[in-house]
């Protein structure tokens, strides 16, 4: 990431240094509001925003926040964002608002608004940060849409609330997977994804941390 | 330029400055949006009030269909309608931990875990408030994961189930949560509250295996606990400790000597 470049902000985060499959952040809320695709899309929008919109404001104020304070001046800017984020939603998308309902505000916690701001604002100019907040929503959006068709497809046998499955609840023949209605099937689906993603960028596959040992005979263990 | 953002003005400078910033900004969406959100709090109770009713449709006028619904503040002790409260504004839910507005169940009194419930609470009668054509009860209890809220739709005769619809819960999808499975709510329509014995007990129940008579409803299949909370809640809110006494006055063919004889064992008890 040493020379940043608009597109490259952009897009790198989406498929290359996925906040999700690489860095492995934000999982809580991606466990959490994938089970239909509209939530999640709802849910990657308010993300995208917040930090889109928190990346600016840091990097505007960057030379001025003192270092000592930057963290509780970053979670100012980010809580203050989600609040607004929380109330438009509660007063344009009623609904959705109430599925999603803590979520939202657990946006704040997102380690993705964090990291960015942390990590690329308090460096980088606003208009490049702005676009490096975007371009890491989008990429955790990605991951959200992908986890949530396939929940939504495979536990309730529709996408973005159309019936695409008939379920046997009503009167079809598919029988529903429960698993992935719960918010454990999200872990597999999200495994899946960066192992797809590993294999397709061996880059991205990292070391060994620790070498195992070969299994103990049994002739040795008595 | 560091050695100056670190100095003691400085920080106090940027922590109040942001502070102000922020403050501003968080209070004006709050303010400027209250109105809109609780026009959709409003709408959202009505629509689901319209729901159990079965008068709702999608894309209808619902302010103006809510319209022909009446609310009306009734006291669970008696069956009276109070004027205490206004009806408009009253809500039972909120008063139910307040010591002076509720009372304590205990043991048989309370099958549905609710520990406490308000005395008084808001019917809301569909047609004329005299001779309704339904009147909708809001029920709640504990499902297998949490307090379930929703409401009951019966018939003007106080007996016949129009249906029933839950805005709250935490049940596990695709099991419990498909109490709110429009195929399961449309078989409660035309079920019995009560039986021919014109007891004030309930005898409307969920059973496993399919319904044989109109007092039972198919349970949810694989949610046996949350079915348990249903037929649990409608046990309470039907009996004389909630709405039995009021619906009594409805149903014809009950003996109302007996249900002056549970109003006044009611009392002996709340003293």
């Amino acid at each position: 990431m040493s020379a940043a470049t608009p597109k490259g902000v952009l897009t790198t985060p989406v498929f290359k240094n996925n906040p999700i499959a690489l860095q492995v952040l934000g999982i809580c809320s991606a466990l959490a509001v994938t089970t239909s695709m509209s939530v999640s899309l709802v849910m990657s929008l308010a993300v995208i925003f917040v930090t889109a919109f928190s990346n600016l404001f840091v990097s505007l104020i960057r030379n001025h926040i003192p270092s000592s304070i930057r963290i509780i001046v970053q979670m100012t800017i980010i809580a203050s964002l989600v609040i607004v984020v929380d109330q438009i939603l509660k007063a344009y998308a009623y609904e959705m608002s109430k599925q999603l309902s803590v979520f939202v505000g657990l946006i704040i916690t997102n380690c993705i608004v964090m990291g960015r701001a942390e990590g690329f604002a308090m460096q980088n100019t606003p208009g490049l940060s702005f676009l490096d907040g975007v371009g890491n929503g989008l990429g955790y959006g990605f991951i959200l849409m992908v986890v949530g068709f396939i929940r939504e497809l495979f536990g309730s046998g529709s996408v973005f609330g159309f019936t695409v499955l008939e379920t046997v609840q009503n009167g079809g023949w598919y029988v529903p997977n429960g698993l992935l209605l719960l918010p454990p099937s999200a872990f597999f689906i999200i495994g899946g994804i960066i192992w797809v993603l590993r294999s397709l960028n061996p880059e991205q596959v990292e070391d060994n941390e620790f070498k195992m040992k070969p299994n103990t005979e049994p002739k040795e263990a008595v | 330029m560091a050695q100056s953002n670190n100095s003691i003005k400085k920080i106090l400078t940027v922590a109040f400055a942001l502070c102000i910033v922020c403050s501003v900004i968080v209070s004006t969406a709050a303010v400027a949006l209250r109105p809109a959100q609780q026009l959709n709090q409003e709408l959202d109770r009505k629509t689901n009030i319209l729901n159990v009713a079965n008068l709702y449709e999608p894309g209808m006028n619902v302010e103006e269909a809510f319209g022909e619904v009446t609310p009306r503040v009734v006291d669970m002790r008696t069956g009276e309608y109070s004027d205490e409260h206004d009806p408009e504004t009253y809500d039972g839910f909120e008063s139910r931990r307040d010591p002076a507005a509720s009372r304590t169940l205990s043991g048989e009194q309370d099958p549905a875990g609710l520990t406490r419930v308000e005395n008084y609470t808001t019917v809301y009668l569909v047609g004329d408030p005299d001779d309704p054509e339904q009147i909708i009860l809001p029920i709640r209890g504990q499902g297998l994961w949490g307090l379930m809220r929703g409401f009951l739709s019966v018939e003007g005769d106080g007996n016949t189930i129009v249906g029933i619809t839950y805005y709250e819960h935490a049940e596990t999808p695709g099991l419990g949560a498909e109490v709110n499975n429009p195929r399961w709510q449309a078989q409660w329509e035309g079920k019995q509250v009560f039986d021919e014995s014109g007891e004030l007990a309930p005898a409307i129940r969920l059973v496993k295996g399919g319904a044989s008579d109109e007092n039972e409803v198919d349970a949810l299949s694989g949610a046996t606990l949350t079915s348990n909370g249903v037929t649990n809640m409608l046990q309470f809110w039907l009996s004389p400790e909630g709405f039995g006494n009021y619906l009594a006055k409805f149903r014809s063919g009950v003996d109302q000597d007996e249900a002056e004889q549970a109003d006044v064992e009611l009392e002996a008890e709340g003293a």
